[in-house]
């Protein structure tokens, strides 16, 4: 990767242009704008050609790290291998020049996109139907939490606004909740990393709503008291929410409808391979079990119908899987973590040791190299040197029940090769740590940027050009 | 094992990683279920297909649907998406990286959403935006919110009726659950009191018509409420910005810059500010700063507004956004530049009135907004059985006339339909009985 310094902006010469548009073929009727409706203010957007876009955009792009380039590790975020023919696929003029609102007549292959994805994604969970409205997690969280309180009020529950969050949850569940209108109230977990049954049982009453889950929770451990839970919550009356961004492992192996769940969203961008796009387009699907089924389509959370396009893909991906190989998906992304784990437990302390799903949690350096006159090396240090060697970083400081978490999810799309050089590396990294903790503290060394001053960034903003 | 294409463990590897862990088979790793949970069938789903079959099967669906000429808008335009975008988009490195986290191997995507902020800032006139929203309306509800959260325990907002229904819908459910009160009216400065936290009104209402604002800023700033703008981006080059306007926020969808109709999805919504409002504002934001050596860097800045620090109190629950649909409007916009948008606005225009009085010519139609302004959208009142014409345009090859909630139908012409097109939907009106 090469330092590359431009804006677009900074391209930009007058006269200059990158369009191809017809002639005009009725002038007469072109734009008269009263004085009063019209733009004042000049419009400053670039003038460049297509080839200065070209290069620019090629060269934005060569600063970047994608799954495409390298292992990318990143905890809760299921960065699998994203597979070429879904993109071929999504990108149909057949399919992408669809309005929206075209008569449903005219959209049949589209509709039955939807349909077949749906049920698709009721047979590996065990959930009815789908709503495919919410264009990412959190949206997916927003809108089955809706969905939570139609279903209370439809039984003239009104009482229930209050929903129940583990301290290790992802940020977004209490987020969501907040937007959803509902208080939080936060369940702690024992030193095993699981929910602690025994401080649940207090807080359950008549003004619970329900409450969020992820299972295998943040830690990348199997609640295995999910059925007492369930059974708790649902005796005082209230629902369980699954929140699946971390479905991955259950594929082929457990289906959240048959631990009692009730409502459900899946992550497409992670679970069902549709790349991450920078940040997004995701889906964010929301499935609901029987006795929540008249509730589904109630609250319109988006638009029109949802990241179709992003469907397509996640589609796709089911179909050339198919219930042979879907089976193997789970069970290797479990493998490569335990895998990992195992590895490298003996350099950096693993604070909960027992079996993992697809992802764990160490909670820094077993020796930092810390002395009297030296600070150690940290999990942010040693996420900067991990991107000298070529790595992305895992996800790191969450969940926040460590104070030096980083977060390690391989997935199943990595071969033992990369794992084991991921390994190598992060034995060589914690052996630096121990030498010499200042090169890991001034690390990375050999990216297009050093370390940016956030301080500044945050202090006095600049947020336009 | 070693037979499917995504997954490359040989027989070798998994016994090799089984021993490193130390138990005795795949299953043994999931020991920690108990055993009822345990899916031990196939699921109902299809065998395997190869690459092949999965493409022939998408085929024969994508048959299954109507290629038509759209000329219908309501919040979805088919304009014309040059080349370079779709060959920038779909390079791996933007593709297949996340939210840029590591800023040091994120310099491509931080680089872009900066470029994508300042570009909304100078079609609004703003100071600020965030680096996207789900789409326009999630962000016209998430711009609500924002006015809210602004408010000092003022917790009414106050919506135009002439927005969009797929903005009204999604407002409507957003207010809902929030505990927001939401009045929708047609005359919002008419609603205006001590409790009214913001207002949001459309500049090019749900007919295609370009309403006259002025005045609406002062008014909602002396109750002391916040003034929100829904627009158009594209039109922006020739319509008056949400800043001119007096407007504190701009909202909207990025759809009409660039992004095909993929029936509707993944579009992208911007939300964009006055200064003063920044630390409210939801989203992630990339800022400018500098590097260890001194040079210029990008990194994700302000998040302590954010869900990952801030849980319950964040001013949003947004983490994953549309950042890869930013990166497609900012290619557009680089295209295009002042003048390329310019002309995109001057085509349309042509086009829809052109449209607008062959349709009027033809008798069979009644204009009911006479004198209105549009750029590219209009409705008209069929004089005749209006499933008839919907069916007839169909038949030709349109989609085209949708029908709006006041029982006119409503046109929208983008630079991708010329005389041609047009002419021909004319004569299918034409020859109707």
């Amino acid at each position: 990767m090469k330092y590359y310094d431009k804006l677009i902006f900074e391209l930009s010469r007058p006269g200059r242009s990158g369009y191809s548009l017809p002639a005009s073929f009725a002038p007469g009727k072109g734009i008269s704008l009263p004085e009063n409706l019209r733009r004042k203010s000049s419009l400053d957007l670039p003038q460049v050609s297509e080839v200065d876009v070209v290069r620019h955009y090629t060269n934005l792009s060569q600063m970047n790290f994608g799954v495409d380039t390298g292992f990318y590790p990143l905890g809760s975020c299921t960065m699998k291998y994203n597979p070429k023919i879904n993109e071929e696929i999504a990108s149909h003029p057949l399919f992408s020049g669809l309005h929206p609102l075209q008569p449903e007549e005219t959209v049949r292959g589209a509709r039955e996109v939807i349909d077949g994805l749906d049920k698709a994604l009721a047979a590996i969970t065990g959930f009815r139907h789908f709503t495919f409205l919410p264009c990412a997690g959190a949206h997916g969280e927003l809108t089955g939490l809706m969905i939570m309180r139609e279903y209370h009020m439809a039984r003239g529950d009104s009482a229930r606004t209050k929903v129940i969050v583990p301290d290790s949850a992802h940020g977004t569940n209490p987020a969501s909740a907040h937007v959803c209108g509902l208080e939080i109230v936060e369940v702690k977990s024992r030193p095993d990393g699981l929910v602690d049954v025994e401080d649940l049982k207090p807080l359950l009453g008549p003004d619970i709503a329900g409450i969020m889950m992820t299972n295998p929770n943040t830690l990348g451990l199997f609640e295995k008291d999910i059925k007492e839970i369930a059974s708790l919550v649902h005796g005082c009356g209230g629902l369980l929410y699954y929140d699946g961004a971390n479905m991955n492992p259950l594929l082929g192996k457990v289906r959240p409808g048959d631990m009692g769940f009730d409502i459900l969203h899946l992550n497409l961008h992670k679970t069902f391979s549709t790349p991450h796009g920078g940040g997004g387009p995701g889906s964010g699907p929301v499935g609901v079990a029987e006795s929540v089924l008249p509730y589904l389509h109630i609250p319109v959370t988006s638009g029109f119908h949802g990241n179709f396009a992003v469907m397509m893909r996640a589609y796709a991906y089911i179909l050339m899987l198919g219930k042979e190989n879907i089976r193997m998906a789970g069970p290797l992304a479990v493998l490569g973590a335990n895998y990992i784990k195992e590895s490298l437990k003996d350099v950096y302390k693993l604070p909960i040791g027992s079996v993992c799903k697809h992802e764990f949690v160490f909670d820094g350096l077993l020796n930092d190299g810390a002395r009297d006159d030296v600070p150690g090396a940290t999990t942010l240090d040693v996420a900067k040197r991990l991107l000298d060697y070529g790595f992305h970083a895992p996800t790191i400081y969450f969940p926040l029940l460590f104070h030096q978490a980083l977060m390690i999810e391989p997935t199943e799309t990595e071969s033992k090769e990369t794992l084991d050089a991921f390994i190598a590396v992060m034995r060589t990294i914690a052996s630096e740590a121990a030498e010499d903790p200042q090169l890991l503290r001034s690390a990375p060394h050999n990216t297009p940027i050093r370390r940016p001053d956030e301080t500044t960034a945050a202090r006095n903003p600049i947020v336009k050009a | 094992m070693g037979t499917f294409a995504y997954f490359p463990h040989t027989e070798e590897d998994i016994r090799a990683m089984l021993d490193r862990i130390g138990v005795a088979s795949l299953d043994g790793l999931y020991s920690d279920v108990p055993d009822d949970f345990l899916y031990k069938r196939d699921y109902d789903l299809p065998s395997a297909m190869s690459e092949q079959q999965v493409r022939d099967f998408f085929e024969s669906l994508g048959q299954k649907n109507t290629r038509l000429k759209v000329l219908v808008g309501q919040g979805a335009y088919d304009h014309y998406v040059p080349a370079v975008i779709p060959y920038i988009t779909s390079r791996s490195e933007f593709l297949t990286s996340y939210t840029p986290y590591q800023s040091e191997i994120s310099q491509g995507t931080l680089r872009y959403i900066f470029e994508w902020q300042s570009m909304i800032c100078r079609l609004t006139g703003m100071d600020v935006s965030n680096a996207s929203m789900y789409d326009g309306p999630t962000a016209a509800a998430e711009a609500l919110r924002m006015m809210v959260a602004c408010g000092r325990r003022r917790n009414k907002v106050i919506v135009s009726s002439f927005l969009l229904p797929c903005v009204l819908k999604v407002v409507r459910t957003y207010m809902k659950y929030a505990g927001i009160e939401l009045v929708v009216t047609d005359d919002v400065l008419s609603e205006l009191g001590p409790d009214v936290a913001g207002v949001l009104v459309p500049q090019i209402c749900k007919y295609g018509y370009v309403q006259d604002l002025t005045g609406f800023a002062d008014k909602i700033h002396h109750c002391g409420a916040l003034f929100a703008v829904y627009c158009d981006p594209s039109t922006l080059a020739v319509l008056e910005s949400p800043a001119e306007l007096g407007a504190d926020i701009a909202v909207g969808d990025g759809q009409s810059l660039g992004i095909p109709l993929n029936y509707g999805g993944p579009y992208v919504g911007f939300l964009s500010c006055r200064e003063a409002l920044m630390r409210k504002l939801p989203g992630r934001i990339v800022g400018q700063t500098l590097d260890a050596d001194g040079r210029r860097c990008f990194v994700l800045t302000l998040q302590a507004r954010e869900q990952h620090i801030r849980r319950e109190k964040a001013t949003s629950n947004i983490c994953s956004n549309e950042s890869l649909m930013a990166l497609w409007c900012t290619v557009y916009l680089s295209l295009m530049g002042p003048e390329g948008l310019r002309r995109v606005n001057e085509l349309s225009s042509e086009g829809a009135h052109y449209l607008h009085d062959a349709l009027l010519a033809t008798g069979k139609f009644e204009d009911t907004h006479p004198g209105k302004v549009f750029i590219n959208e209009f409705t008209l009142r069929p004089l005749r059985d209006a499933a008839a014409l919907q069916q007839a345009f169909l038949d030709g090859g349109f989609f085209a006339g949708l029908q709006v909630d006041s029982g006119e139908l409503a046109f929208c012409v983008t630079e991708k339909y010329g005389k041609d097109d047009l002419d021909a939907l004319v004569k299918i009106v034409e020859d109707l009985a």
